[in-house]
């Protein structure tokens, strides 16, 4: 059996006095694509802002890379490899596409290194590399989630959390952003973990999937076989 | 000018006059002796008047009248834009650091003394840009800082005649201290509550400078707090002397001026200034890029506070007599003032800000019980007219799609 690089065991987190995830337990291995899918409210976002340490757990253990990591500020964690591009991408408006993707690599020093990944970013997404000088916010939705993602890419993660890369974009668009997940999978043997509405697009482009519902998980299963379950096409791909 | 449009913009002027009307003669009209209508009538009619020659012009000009006048003079002015656009901005820069150094030679003490205060503010003012412009920090009680520095040279002078510029560093770093001392369980807090709390500090600050009397004598203030020093040739030879004089304050506060602004340029195109600004622009994706926001909040406001600091001991020096007098909300209310009027996170803005706060109510010094009225009156108008202030921050590139 592989080691994971990623394993929940019963978290459970809150808003307030709200719970909104209730013993969330998840596995990822290194090199997969998991996607989580589910509805609005489900928890997805939650999952992944408890795993980066925005979101303080009531209950339960993270680790990552065979250490603990949940309770360890949130700012330590993408210089172990982990990194969040957020829902609604969440780019610094004001700051240059240039300047946005130097943030993604803030605490590394090492300048070669970080000119290498800029290159490598600009060759995934060629129309940051035109858009280098302009401030994000005048950037288009599509852009955007490319800076986001690029911006994440610049801090050389290991795991990749994605949070709802598709949201609010032009299908044309959408396609191309997961030819890019899938690459940056493949190419740089970055594991991802995708948060999805979009469950028919997500499970394509995954190793697994888990189904979240009121903040439980309800089902996990090999992607294939979550596309052809029934009550999956029935309740999330609209049939 | 169609016709409907010209009657909707004479009406909504008389409603605004009508408007200026019932808010003129409370002010004017009401006195201990009865209500009385002809002050502000006379004001009124007068303003009225003014303003509806105005609005007649400006609809003339709308229309094309002045038009022989105006196309020659636009061409002048795109020739002299497009003329001095060409000239570096080094060259300006030496011009304007040139004409600062002439000016004590050219003007009298008066005019000193208000550059001085200028230089003071604009340090004070750069100073607080990088808590409030860069890392967007609203600071109510920035004067806090320029307290303690002022005090910390004038504590050290008096009781241990330690020079100024020795003392220097120290009241930058007692302020930076005093910074994170405020700035620790502050900064955890976002927008209105941070502002709520630094006012807050801000006046527990003044408010100990005032009661603890065995250190600070209260409100007696301190006296008799050394100039700064300097060896200088003299008859042959080297020799210490008091740079006491009042073109020696200019030149010592604009050095320090100087040394401000090109800190604070370094500082906004340093990666640290650019972690200011991911914070401010969105504090949480900056911490899943790995940015410690808590401690680089601290860094801003700690280093804003060490400018306040350094600009306060100047003070203490100049004036040889500090009391916590100086150190009210209205001064942190004023600095603020000009760094949004001038335009957040600029530079140049902000030392328009400074000039336009400082030197203007010097210049009308007739209009002097009006002034308030004038500052709410412009600050209002700015905010709606030029919101990014006087000089915007102008943050690198354009749209590809605005260039082409």
């Amino acid at each position: 059996m592989r080691e994971p690089i990623l394993e929940l065991k019963n978290v459970s987190a809150a808003y307030g006095r709200i719970k909104a995830i209730k013993d969330i337990s998840l596995v990822v291995y290194p090199g997969e694509v998991v996607s989580i899918i589910g509805a609005n409210g489900a928890g997805k976002s939650t999952t992944l802002m408890s795993i980066s340490g925005v979101l303080p757990l009531t209950g339960g253990e993270i680790y990552y890379d065979g250490a603990r990591i949940d309770g360890i500020a949130a700012d330590l964690l993408p210089a172990r490899g982990l990194c969040q591009v957020p829902e609604g991408r969440r780019i610094f408006p004001r700051l240059t596409v240039e300047e946005n993707l130097d943030m993604g690599a803030f605490f590394r020093k090492d300048k070669a290194g970080i000119a290498h990944d800029m290159n490598r970013v600009f060759q995934l997404f060629p129309i940051l590399l035109e858009r280098r000088r302009q401030h994000g916010g005048t950037l288009s939705g599509g852009e955007q989630q490319m800076l986001a993602m690029g911006r994440a890419l610049m801090s050389r993660p290991r795991l990749l959390l994605l949070d709802e890369p598709s949201l609010g974009l032009a299908p044309l668009i959408v396609q191309q952003i997961f030819r890019i997940i899938r690459e940056i999978n493949e190419a740089d043997g970055v594991t991802v973990v995708l948060v999805e509405q979009n469950a028919n697009l997500a499970l394509q482009a995954s190793t697994r999937g888990y189904v979240l519902e009121t903040g439980n998980v309800v089902m996990e299963d090999e992607a294939g076989a979550l596309l052809a379950n029934p009550d999956i096409r029935k309740a999330y791909l609209g049939e | 000018m169609t016709i409907p449009a010209s009657r909707k913009l004479w009406l909504g002027y008389a409603v605004a006059m009508l408007w200026l009307f019932a808010l003129l003669w409370p002010l004017l009209g009401i006195k201990p002796e009865g209500l009385e209508f002809a002050d502000s009538f006379a004001l009124w009619s007068t303003l009225a008047l003014a303003s509806a020659i105005l609005l007649a012009f400006w609809q003339l000009k709308q229309h094309g009248v002045f038009d022989f006048v105006s196309r020659p003079a636009e061409a002048v002015s795109t020739v002299f834009s497009k003329a001095t656009g060409r000239v570096p901005s080094w060259i300006w820069l030496v011009l304007v650091l040139a004409g600062a150094l002439v000016f004590p030679l050219l003007t009298e003490r008066y005019a000193q003394d208000v550059a001085i205060s200028v230089l003071v503010y604009i340090c004070l003012g750069l100073g607080l840009n990088v808590v409030v412009g860069m890392a967007g920090l609203l600071d109510l009680g920035y004067i806090a800082f320029y307290g303690v520095g002022a005090y910390t040279y004038a504590l050290l002078s008096v009781h241990f005649g330690l020079s100024f510029w020795l003392s220097l560093p120290i009241a930058g770093a007692f302020s930076a201290c005093a910074g994170c001392i405020i700035g620790y369980p502050t900064l955890r807090m976002r927008g209105d509550y941070l502002a709520i709390v630094t006012l807050g500090f801000g006046e527990i600050v003044r408010i100990v400078l005032n009661n603890w009397m065995s250190l600070t004598n209260g409100p007696n203030g301190i006296l008799g707090i050394k100039p700064p020093g300097a060896y200088w040739w003299s008859d042959g030879k080297i020799e210490h002397i008091w740079l006491g004089s009042l073109e020696q304050f200019y030149y010592v506060i604009l050095a320090l001026a100087v040394c401000t602004v090109v800190a604070v340029y370094r500082l906004n195109h340093s990666r640290i200034g650019r972690a200011f600004e991911a914070v401010r622009e969105d504090q949480t994706a900056a911490e899943l890029m790995g940015v410690n926001t808590l401690g680089i909040k601290l860094l801003a406001y700690s280093l804003g506070a060490i400018f306040g600091g350094l600009a306060g001991a100047f003070f203490a020096a100049r004036m040889r007599f500090v009391s916590p007098e100086s150190f009210t909300f209205i001064e942190s209310a004023m600095v603020l003032a000009m760094v949004v009027l001038g335009g957040m996170g600029s530079i140049p803005g902000v030392i328009l800000g400074a000039l336009a706060l400082i030197a203007l109510p010097e210049v009308f010094r007739g209009f002097e019980l009006y002034r308030m009225f004038v500052f709410g009156g412009v600050m209002a108008v700015m905010m709606i007219f030029r919101p990014k202030g006087l000089w915007p921050a102008k943050r690198m590139g354009t749209r590809s799609e605005e260039r082409d």
